[in-house]
């Protein structure tokens, strides 16, 4: 594993995490630096989800320690991750119907002068942000309701930008997707990655994890299976590292990247 | 709808910017809403949304018009101004109580109570006024003080220990029937002084002409200025707006009704307070609802409540608040109801009232299913349940045939609501 001499901005070590006799997440490390895409794939059940839940304070976590750029904090609700700058756009994307863009992108936080609602100011900075991630929708006037999977996926994502978060996971943002609409979700990603925002990207998809991701940290039931970069492994590597299926050559190289971060 | 994401970022602007878009028309997505520049692109996008199944107040206005002509021809003295004004007196009652309703349709969710919260607002208005010799202002304060309590009791039990709306508000609608015959206790019915403050509510005219042109002056320069000024500011930020035009046809329109309205209530009494009342409380929970951080919450509750929590509401405190403000209205609109009839008695907020509020909003154009509506549908609709009333009362139809047709207008209104979200619903916009 190549070691980046920057701090990470996130750092989990010995991540353990219990819920009554199952033992989901066992000490579990994982880095992510600035301007880095880390994808984080594993079997159904591997602990991907609960590890993302921890991290953005759904479930605190039992043992082990999580390091913001390098100091070690407690994350033990949603808010502490939000203050932190950790932003989490689920697979269900949380947005409302019947509210168009603007009012989406700005729920909860919306910007008032004198009590009231400063729609102008919303709708401009919306355009400009939608404008700097180059999303390109219908319109910033129309419901969520009228938009196609993609778009709302990539509002969602956008949303999560508004408070200019140093770490933005996203949780299976291509599945369902269509085709080109994928596309789009990666070119926002790469677009993330462009502007120094650290990803956690969780996927299925190992297409989508070769094209966007720069390392792929592997976890299988609960456990570290080893982190890879991505440009020099090749994807029947990170399957059999999810999979587990065979003890070769990659589980063996699996056990040693772990013992490397572990030091 | 999909993005060409192959063109440059810098024909984004020109999305909805007319200017742009006719600039950049080739490298533009020719799926994207492009709207053409000045009036005949707002004929274009009103064809569109027409298409899509977007009408808006459209058939209730025309439900409206047609309900006038048919009584007009039945009966010449309907669209008399004597006729107009009375209606128009009568109908304020069950439309506050109709404002309410729709802040909890909004929610997604039904008060059942409202009825009898209102006969209750009556009642002890009654007692404390008449009975007991309080301060009529007083009185008055408390009792809707009494409508918001009980509704934010309604609230608690829904938000809080989560009993659906529907039972919660069934309770209600028996416990507050219940509790209003308590405090009227063995009379039955206490007359109000006829020159007290609540029989001024829906008595009082203002007799000079200047007060109903007045107002119509007020509304319609009101819209206009600030259409304007809030369009000079998004064309200084460049962001889309109307064109003036648009603006200039929608304040034409505005005065043309306010005007003719004035006229109307001149030729008899005069503008009638409870309708001052009423127009404003309108102006009011529109602004509320739509201007406002508050009625952002609620219309994102409307929408998905899951959202809404993650995005930081507190939905608890915001679903209390609506049934508190449904209470509110419901005894604002039962002092009115117990104004006209200048007394509280036993039947007070029984009968139809609670299906014809309900049915106001609903008719008037608010959805059933949460997130969508104004509290102007709640006017839309009082006004064609009064009309019906009034219209078949000229014609001496007693009230099972009366009942029978606003059943009937409900269950068309709710079809075309149904039929539309279906077409609303393939044109992607449900």
């Amino acid at each position: 594993m190549v070691h980046v001499s920057a701090t990470p901005v996130l750092a989990l070590r010995g991540v353990s995490k219990r819920f009554g006799a199952v033992q989901a997440l066992t000490d579990v490390e994982l880095e992510v630096h600035a301007g880095e895409v880390v994808a984080l794939v594993g079997d159904n059940g591997a602990g991907k989800s609960t590890l993302v839940k921890t991290i953005a304070g759904v479930h605190p976590i039992d043992e082990g320690a999580i390091e913001w750029d390098g100091k070690a904090v407690t994350i033990n609700k949603p808010h502490d991750a939000q203050n932190l700058g950790i932003a989490t756009v689920y697979q269900d994307l949380a947005l409302c119907d019947n509210i168009d863009v603007v009012g989406n992108l700005y729920l909860g936080r919306e910007i008032r002068k004198r009590g009231v609602l400063d729609e102008v100011e919303m709708e401009r900075r919306s355009r400009e942000l939608l404008d700097t991630l180059s999303i390109r929708i219908p319109s910033v006037r129309i419901p969520i309701a009228s938009l196609s999977g993609g778009q709302r996926q990539v509002v969602a994502i956008a949303r999560s930008m508004l408070g200019e978060p140093k770490l933005v996971i996203l949780d299976e943002p291509t599945a369902a997707l269509g085709v080109e609409q994928t596309a789009q979700v990666l070119d926002l990603v790469e677009r993330l990655r462009e502007r120094g925002h650290a990803v956690i990207l969780i996927s299925h998809n190992m297409a989508d994890v070769k094209a966007v991701a720069d390392k792929v940290a592997v976890l299988r039931l609960g456990r570290n299976n080893g982190v890879f970069e991505v440009k020099s492994t090749s994807q029947e590597e990170i399957i059999s590292a999810i999979t587990g299926a065979t003890d070769n050559a990659v589980t063996r190289r699996a056990a040693r990247t772990t013992g490397e971060v572990q030091k | 709808m999909s993005i060409d994401k192959t063109s440059t970022p810098a024909d984004e602007s020109a999305v909805e910017n007319p200017e742009a878009a006719s600039a950049a028309v080739t490298v533009v997505d020719p799926r994207l809403l492009v709207r053409e520049q000045g009036f005949a692109g707002y004929l274009g996008e009103f064809k569109r949304k027409m298409k899509s199944g977007d009408l808006g107040s459209i058939p209730v206005v025309v439900g409206l018009v047609v309900i006038w002509l048919i009584f007009q021809s039945l009966n010449s003295n309907f669209l008399t101004a004597g006729n107009l004004s009375d209606m128009s007196v009568a109908m304020v009652g069950t439309g506050m109580i109709a404002v309410g309703i729709v802040f909890v349709l909004l929610l997604g969710e039904i008060d059942l109570s409202v009825g009898s919260v209102s006969g209750v607002a009556g009642a002890v208005f009654a007692v404390l006024a008449v009975n007991q010799g309080m301060n009529e202002w007083l009185a008055f304060v408390l009792a809707i003080l009494t409508g918001t309590v009980a509704g934010a009791l309604h609230g608690f039990f829904f938000a809080k220990i989560g009993v659906p709306a529907f039972a919660v508000t069934l309770a209600g609608l028996l416990f507050w029937n219940g509790f209003m015959l308590q405090v009227l206790g063995d009379n039955g019915t206490i007359n109000l002084d006829s020159e007290g403050v609540v029989a001024k509510l829906t008595s009082y005219y203002f007799s000079d002409v200047a007060a109903a042109y007045g107002l119509a002056v007020v509304v319609t320069a009101g819209y206009f200025l600030s259409a304007y000024f809030g369009n000079r500011r998004r064309e200084a930020v460049g962001v889309p707006s109307r064109p003036l035009s648009e603006i200039i046809a929608r304040t034409v329109l505005l005065a043309v009704l306010a005007f003719a309205v004035a006229i109307v209530f001149n030729q008899y009494k005069g503008l009638p307070l409870a309708v001052l009342i009423f127009v404003l409380v309108l102006l009011l929970t529109d602004f509320v609802l739509r201007r406002t951080a508050y009625g952002r919450k609620v219309f994102a509750l409307g929408g998905s409540v899951e959202a809404s929590r993650r995005a930081g509401i507190n939905v608890t405190a915001v679903r209390i608040s609506v049934f508190a403000i449904s209470g509110t209205f419901a005894a604002l609109g039962g002092l009115f109801i117990a104004s006209k009839i200048a007394s509280a008695n036993q039947g007070a907020g029984a009968g139809d009232l609670l299906m014809n509020a309900i049915a106001a909003a609903v008719i008037g154009g608010t959805s059933l299913f949460g997130g969508r509506g104004r509290t102007w549908n709640a006017l839309l609709g009082v006004m064609v349940i009064i009309s019906i009333q009034y219209g078949l009362a000229l014609q001496g139809v007693a009230s099972p045939v009366q009942y029978m047709i606003t059943g009937g207008v409900l269950l068309v209104t709710v079809v075309i609501d149904a039929v539309t979200r279906k077409t609303q619903k393939t044109a992607g916009r449900a």
